[in-house]
């Protein structure tokens, strides 16, 4: 990526570089706790369509994922089907 | 209700823990050695009249109006510069007391208006009350002659000066002053600012501000102290000389920034007549800025909206409606909202200004009636990655200390922030203990106020490059494990000491050393060492810290280095040392406390913990969400891509506050229903669906949480305008989408806190009453708070020391961006400034210029005052040019308090790896000459001007 153009990020291209950003930190960590502490830190923090969008990258080989992340992605939980429009209306009702 | 009277005992406390026992007019009392005669008198409760001494500054013994007799003694001392003695019998009423004490009152009398019976006092003045109580009758020397009240009869009065109105808030009259240098003494012992001085000698002493300038002129900072301390009306706030004196007042917390200061508001009618720091106050002691002090005028300007009001269109005009049209819109949209996009498509921002009670309600709502976990608030933008650090670290995510520490510091180590300007009042406390001699090292690229200021230098200034804390901080940390300056008991006793090993021989490495690091951080390598020493082996070190070390793509690493350096010279866990944020905000602190953030629940617990969720499922009767939500930045991506359509922003402005604003006028471009809660048509409100007026912290009773985790109660002064204070706002919206809210006081929400959350278990509106204030936690284990953190050993077990590796962030500068730009704040402006440019603080600050090293400007061809294009790879706006060698060559510098500037226009999307709070503090841009706004800022003054209009009404002209 240039930096001397005006330039606006996609939400996947984001994705790609928060994870880059999260594994390289981890990358001072011995390997295995690196690893691990990788998908923690994506579980804990990022919301479940954010994760999902990221199993997409990942699925679709994982372009520009550095190989900690790609490690990592066997310990990250893809997220569950997001709730259908009648389970929000009942919670909606019931709330 | 009536004025709430604090006692002035003259002079200063003493600290001393020996005790002595004396005897005054018959009663017999016991103090600390090293106590006034006069502190003494007044604790047994007999008065002294005295008009130069007041508790807030040293004796100084120039009025002889306090003067006393001592058995045994000679003469007549003067009862504030004479200590106590062990059996002492003082007597403070005889005849010879007594006429001395006239004859003096009438020497003053006889040079002041009162004699002339010109201006009759506001009543506020204590020497109108000292001449009445002393019974003061003629005046023996007449109104001829030489005297500083009259402007002449004809003749030439060289000794007439005519009154300083330079100043908004208060005046200054020469004619009234008795020269007691109260104001003087104030003004450097209080403030540390030394502005004042007096001028000449014998009859010619006059105040003077600066070089004999205006008050406005001169490098007066308006914080009230010299207002506060002077005992006639020589320098009286305009408001109580326009509106005459409050007739009760209530002690309530300041909303401004995260120093928590305690005022008394001070009332006539429903109109507040003057803010009066509150000596009580723990976090401020009696002392002020010009902010909270002055600056309250917001709470009554004509741009407050009191009217909830609609429109089905940002391009429509505002309508004008109910609160119960307003609420049952709102209720109506966020339910379709859900039903068509799913459960995850809404959500809501807390305030950091708002109270502990209103941000636990917006939360509240979002989980327990939108049942997801997409709520957030502002510290994602500013100290999230305290949260993230000091967490990991210590167990906590919170300042180790209280303020009252700094009095036992002797290094201080301040980064990436200026207390100068942000957090005033602390920073007066700063410089009094840097003055009796602490040491001081600066770790920030622009030569702060802080670095050089009268009376105090850093020893060291580390003007690093922005965007390298984690390497300088790394350095140190290099030089104090190489050179064996760590503390190994506190370490092998509190820590982990085989995780101390990795990271030692992790800073160890020769690319973390002083030489390497210097290099490209543009910081002298000796000095890089000579903080570490000093830090290392000064005494108790404390560190203070700002956004300067959150804000940027490593924010959070930084913060574990700070943790880092802190437990590895054993410099946590007792009185002066510690690891301080300080707080953007009044109530940061509180707002990340009462669970805003999307992964946590009150008391920073996580979501996903089944426990956790069982104490909230059963109290609010719903299955939690055991998912974390959206983060701001990730609603706005969400919004982009679709997949989230409504938000209710409760007293924040994200348009104007967030980075990369393009990306954010998308995002909200995009929603369906954008709710702002706000006391202004804020910059974020142009995308507004629904508008639900606010209500000040005049106006509501509550909490706020200051940077030292205080809690200090927020008492309703007056009834707030727009008929609901926030907290019955958000329960109308709670109800009206389906909840069974039924608070009637914001003590019942603060009980549930307490109830549901350890670490506030012992707190209570009760508590607070009683105590003042509480630190948290509070509860079994420390019923009276915990002014101290980590006494014993760290929350989490032991202290963890982290690697942290330095990683350049990926804004860099290149041939068509070559500077770096970094942002700041100063001391008259608050944060966006939607209140402080309500004020007439804009006197001090109406625009934000961009300081521009000497060369640069040179090479550019700029001079002082130009119009700048500054563009960075997000975006480009103008503004005016301040020549300045306060920042390094290399390095541009602004401000964000104007709207117009969009310096958010320029920022990036960059953000911390762990929390995605943003990289405001480094871009890289380029300037150059301009001819004015650019096309971004006319259209968007255009846009704006639309976006305010309301049905019915002329525009508003802004």
């Amino acid at each position: 990526m240039s930096h001397d153009e005006m330039h606006t990020s996609s939400t996947e291209e984001k994705l790609v570089r928060m994870a880059n950003q999260i594994g390289t930190f981890f990358m001072s960590k011995p390997h295995d706790e690196g690893v691990a502490g990788t998908a923690e830190h994506i579980n804990k923090f990022w919301e479940p369509r954010m994760r999902r969008q990221f199993f997409e990258i990942v699925d679709a080989g994982g372009e520009g994922l550095l190989p900690i992340v790609m490690e990592a992605t066997a310990k990250i939980r893809r997220p569950n089907e997001h709730m259908t429009r009648a389970q929000a209306a009942e919670a909606d009702v019931s709330g | 209700m009536d004025l709430v009277r604090e006692i002035d005992f003259g002079t200063p406390a003493s600290t001393s823990e020996k005790q002595v026992t004396l005897t005054v007019d018959g009663k017999t009392i016991t103090v600390p050695e090293g106590t006034s005669i006069m502190r003494a008198s007044m604790e047994a409760g007999v008065e002294i009249p005295k008009l130069c001494a007041t508790d807030m500054v040293d004796a100084f013994g120039s009025c002889r109006v306090c003067l006393v007799e001592i058995d045994g003694r000679g003469g007549t001392p003067a009862s504030c510069t004479t200590p106590v003695g062990e059996g002492m019998v003082v007597h403070t009423q005889t005849d010879r007391l007594n006429a001395i004490r006239r004859g003096v009152m009438e020497l003053y009398v006889s040079d002041h208006p009162s004699a002339w019976n010109e201006t009759p006092g506001t009543g506020a003045s204590e020497f109108d009350k000292v001449a009445a109580e002393i019974g003061l009758t003629e005046n023996r020397y007449g109104t001829e002659g030489r005297n500083h009240v009259a402007p002449g009869n004809g003749s030439l009065t060289i000794d007439y000066m005519v009154r300083d109105e330079s100043n908004p808030y208060f005046t200054y009259d020469p004619a009234q002053c008795i020269v007691c240098s109260r104001c003087v003494r104030a003004c450097e012992e209080v403030q540390g600012t030394f502005a004042l001085t007096i001028e000449g000698r014998g009859f010619e002493s006059r105040v003077s501000a600066g070089m004999h300038q205006s008050f406005l002129e001169s490098e007066c900072v308006s914080c009230g102290a010299c207002v506060q301390a002077c005992p006639t009306d020589a320098l009286r706030e305009k408001t109580v000389l326009e509106k005459g004196l409050p007739e009760r007042s209530v002690v309530t917390t300041c909303a401004y920034c995260g120093v928590g200061c305690s005022f008394k508001a001070e009332v006539k009618g429903d109109e507040v007549v003057r803010m009066m720091p509150y000596k009580g106050g723990k976090a401020n002691h009696g002392h002020s800025c010009v902010k909270g002090r002055f600056a309250y005028g917001y709470a009554t300007h004509e741009d407050r909206i009191l009217k909830p009001m609609l429109r089905e269109k940002i391009t429509d005009p505002w309508r004008e409606v109910s609160w119960e049209e307003a609420i049952a819109y709102t209720a109506s949209e966020f339910r379709r909202i859900q039903y068509q996009y799913g459960r995850g498509a809404v959500g809501g921002i807390t305030s950091s200004r708002c109270t502990n009670e209103e941000t636990y309600l917006v939360q509240k709502m979002v989980r327990q009636g939108f049942l997801n976990n997409n709520v957030d608030t502002c510290a994602r933008v500013c100290h999230s990655p305290t949260g993230y650090g000091l967490g990991q670290t210590f167990g906590t995510s919170a300042g180790t200390q209280d303020f009252d520490s700094v009095e036992h510091t002797d290094v201080v180590v301040v980064i990436g922030a200026n207390p100068v300007s942000a957090h005033p009042v602390f920073a007066s406390r700063l410089k009094k203990r840097l003055r009796q001699g602490a040491k001081l090292i600066v770790i920030d690229p622009r030569r702060t106020e802080m670095v050089r200021s009268p009376h105090i230098e850093a020893a060291h200034h580390l003007p690093l490059k922005p965007g390298t804390n984690v390497a300088m901080l790394t350095a140190l940390a290099h030089v104090i494990v190489t050179e064996g300056l760590f503390n190994e008991a506190f370490i092998r006793e509190r820590c982990d000491w085989a995780e101390f090993q990795d990271w030692a021989s992790f800073v160890a490495l020769p690319e973390n050393s002083p030489e390497t690091v210097g290099g490209y951080a543009g910081v002298n390598p000796e000095e890089i060492r000579g903080a570490a020493r000093l830090y290392a082996r000064g005494g108790n070190g404390a560190i203070y810290y700002g956004l300067g070390v959150t804000e940027h793509s490593q924010g959070s690493t930084a913060v574990i280095a700070i943790a880092n350096l802190a437990m590895a010279t054993g410099n946590i866990g007792r009185p002066g040392v510690g690891v301080n944020p300080l707080r953007g905000q009044n109530n940061v602190q509180g707002s990340c406390d009462m669970g805003s953030f999307p992964h946590e629940l009150p008391g920073y617990r996580h979501i996903s913990g089944d426990a956790v969720r069982d104490i909230y499922e059963s109290l609010w009767g719903v299955k939690l969400d055991n998912e974390p939500g959206l983060r701001i930045p990730n609603m706005l991506d969400a919004a982009v891509d679709g997949s989230f359509k409504g938000i209710y922003i409760q007293g924040e402005d994200i348009l104007q506050s967030d980075p990369d604003t393009k990306h954010v006028s998308a995002g909200l471009a995009a929603m369906e229903c954008v709710v702002v809660h706000d006391l202004f048509l804020n910059e974020t409100a142009r995308y507004a669906h629904v508008f639900l007026p606010g209500s000040t912290f005049l106006e509501k009773d509550g909490t706020f949480t200051n940077a030292e985790r205080r809690m200090n109660l927020v008492r309703k002064v007056l009834e707030p305008k727009a008929t609901y204070a926030d907290w019955e706002a958000t329960q109308l919206l709670a109800r009206a989408i389906g909840l069974d809210w039924n608070y009637t006081h914001p003590s019942e929400i603060l009980d549930e806190i307490a109830a549901t959350t350890p670490s506030f278990a012992g707190v209570s509106f009760a508590k607070l009453e009683e105590m003042g204030s509480v630190q948290w936690p509070c509860n079994e284990k420390a019923p009276a708070g915990t002014p101290i953190m980590h006494i014993d050993g760290f929350v989490r077990g032991k202290g963890k020391f982290i690697r942290t590796e330095y990683v350049a962030t990926d804004e860099k500068t290149g041939p068509r961006f070559p500077l770096l730009l970094t942002t700041g704040r100063i001391l008259s402006q608050y944060n966006v400034g939607a209140q402080t440019r309500r004020t007439h603080n804009v006197m001090w600050h109406d625009e934000d210029r961009l300081e521009i090293h000497p060369h640069d400007a040179e090479n550019r061809g700029l001079r002082d005052g130009d119009w700048v294009r500054l563009a960075s790879r997000a975006g480009e706006t103008t503004l005016r040019a301040l020549i300045t060698e306060r920042v390094a060559p290399g390095v541009v510098y602004t401000t964000f308090h104007h709207p117009d500037t969009q310096a958010n226009v320029i920022t990036t999307d960059f953000s911390d790896w762990a929390t995605n709070c943003p990289e405001y503090k480094v871009t890289a841009v380029q300037v150059s000459p301009s001819n004015g706004p650019s096309d971004w800022q006319e259209e968007y003054e255009e846009l704006s001007r639309k976006s305010r209009r309301i049905e019915g009404r002329l525009e508003a002209a802004e």
